[in-house]
């Protein structure tokens, strides 16, 4: 097995580095506030004096308008992969612990959820709460959800037949120990190579409800809220959305470069291919 | 195989009527309707007659069956701001989401499994990997960007503003690019992966050792068997196509259901909405429940069971 990482991976790793210290210290490149606005300095392209990527209808900055909304759209997507991830996983482990009634209600919920796409059931909660930052956040939480708990399910039904677990069992283990000491390390992974592929799934359905103008809210800002601003002055402000939309692009593919490599890496059986 | 069909019939029966009932639950529980209907200044009795009209003051379980009832009837309530049925309005949309859609998955379907297939027989040179980045790419390509992309070269270069009547070619074309990209790539990299298994199978060796010829192996042995996993690839892409066609429509002013929905959504048309979100759920439903049941026909392998 070669163990050289390849150069378009590293290239996506260095992305991802840059676009984390951007959206941790990027602020710090404008003297600007990233919701002060100046009625003198509407819609000045980028490279214009004091302004190096331009500023909006209200004349704020677009640079730290950028930095604070990678922020954003960073917490969103880690907080709400993150939500998924330990929902799903439970739900899949607690389907094969427990059998009987409590997998079928859970099996029945990963039905339902399979057949409304995330972005369906996000619309139609936006449409009866008021938005906030939390709900927001917990929707977006949902996103593969159900993937989580199947691919769970089946690796604890498979492991429990395994001979180390009747082997533990019999030397008098609680369920506890078995499940926490034993099972969960050796599924684990199946959850950490899913996370790398929900997580660009995670960016990219913030994005797109914040770009719908349902997701995050002004005075907040996120990648795609900029984008959804930006939109109207399309042809004669594109910095508005390009720039925006391409580090989205970016950021998404890098991250997907890394979670392909990463599977590939800790799956060998895929490897073969 | 009677037992397969039945237990997959039940399974979807049981799916929508678990949908409906969280239907039912959330839109009661996010708040008053007779409150959101009845005029804002409204003194209580009125507001009291609202909920009297709408069977709020009855208990819970009878508002439940009486909502089914409604539903099995064909009653979809009205949307607010159109005064027609939401059913009516919806009927209206379909057309043009079913246009973009269809052309989307025709695109997708075209361009993704000749891109895997050729990437497949050609494994590990440029073409191959050329085929495997671009599936990467197209997942990652978000596709409010690429449509705004479009909209900007259509307007700066070709002095034209693409999709503004879905009724010309290149209107309709860019416009399903757009939705059918994502798809492009997953299908792309489920041809590649599925002619390669297939193509190193012990029958294809069998073939060959028969003295079958490589072109009639790879059409005649390898293309089918590898096309039988497809069926359920179509079936998975429904959603992502669903789910991206709220987002095309909306970027290129498209007047079919997506954009209906976040319409309805900012103006909080509830009827509306919980219209578009059952007739979604039916649909990837009955999708689904057609790929299980197409699996009976193409693989024997199955039926057997």
């Amino acid at each position: 097995m070669k163990n050289k990482v390849p150069f378009v991976v590293k290239c996506a790793m260095v992305f991802v580095v840059l676009f984390v210290l951007f959206a941790l210290f990027g602020q710090w490149l404008s003297p600007y506030e990233f919701r002060e606005t100046s009625l003198l300095n509407r819609l000045k392209p980028p490279g214009t004096e004091g302004y190096i990527l331009g500023t909006d209808a209200r004349g704020r900055d677009v640079l730290v308008r950028l930095a604070v909304g990678a922020q954003i759209t960073l917490i969103v997507a880690l907080v709400g992969t993150i939500i998924g991830a330990v929902l799903g996983s439970l739900l899949g482990i607690l389907a094969a612990a427990r059998r009987g009634w409590t997998e079928n209600v859970i099996v029945a919920a990963i039905d339902v959820q399979a057949s409304l796409p995330i972005i369906i059931v996000a619309l139609f909660v936006l449409a009866m709460f008021d938005n906030s930052f939390t709900l927001f956040l917990l929707l977006i939480g949902l996103t593969g959800w159900e993937v989580y708990a199947r691919l769970m399910r089946g690796a604890v039904l498979s492991a429990k037949e395994h001979g180390y677990v009747t082997a533990v069992r019999a030397l008098g283990a609680s369920p506890w120990r078995i499940y926490l000491g034993h099972i969960l390390p050796n599924v684990i992974s199946v959850a950490l190579v899913q996370f790398t592929v929900n997580l660009p799934l995670t960016i990219l359905l913030e994005t797109a409800l914040s770009f719908l103008g349902l997701g995050v809210q002004s005075p907040l800002t996120s990648l795609g809220q900029i984008m959804s601003e930006g939109r109207d002055r399309l042809l004669t402000a594109w910095w508005l959305t390009l720039f925006p939309g391409a580090i989205i692009f970016l950021l998404a593919l890098s991250v997907s470069l890394i979670g392909d490599w990463l599977r590939d890496r800790l799956d060998p059986t895929l490897k073969a291919r | 195989m009677i037992g397969y069909i039945g237990s997959r019939l039940l399974r979807a029966v049981v799916t929508l009527l678990i949908t409906i009932t969280l239907v039912f639950v959330f839109i009661r529980f996010s708040g008053d309707p007779a409150a959101a209907l009845a005029p804002p200044d409204a003194p209580q009795e009125v507001i009291d007659q609202y909920r009297r009209a709408l069977g709020l003051d009855q208990p819970l379980w009878k508002q439940y069956t009486a909502y089914l009832g409604q539903l099995l009837q064909g009653e979809f309530g009205y949307s607010i701001h159109t005064g027609l049925s939401s059913a009516q309005v919806f009927m209206g949309r379909l057309p043009s989401t079913l246009l973009l859609g269809g052309s989307a998955l025709a695109i997708a379907l075209l361009l993704g499994l000749p891109l895997g297939a050729i990437g497949a027989l050609n494994r590990g040179k440029p073409i191959d990997r050329f085929a495997m980045g671009f599936s990467v790419f197209a997942f990652a390509l978000p596709n409010f960007l690429f449509g705004l992309i479009i909209i900007l070269v259509g307007a700066l270069v070709f002095q034209t503003y693409v999709g503004a009547s879905p009724d010309s070619f290149v209107d309709v074309f860019f416009p399903a690019l757009t939705l059918g990209l994502a798809s492009m790539g997953a299908f792309a990299r489920f041809a590649r992966s599925s002619l390669l298994e297939t193509i190193n199978a012990p029958f294809m060796v069998a073939a060959e050792a028969r003295g079958i010829g490589g072109r009639r192996r790879l059409l005649r042995h390898a293309l089918p068997n590898a096309a039988i996993p497809l069926v359920t690839l179509i079936g998975l892409s429904l959603g992502g196509l669903i789910a991206g066609s709220v987002v095309t429509e909306q970027v290129f002013g498209w007047p079919g259901v997506g954009q209906l929905l976040v319409r309805s959504v900012a103006t909080r048309d509830i009827a509306m909405v919980q219209f578009i979100v059952l007739a979604v759920a039916v649909t990837m439903i009955t999708a689904n429940l057609i790929v299980d049941l197409l699996y009976l026909l193409i693989d024997p392998r199955i039926r057997s069971k």
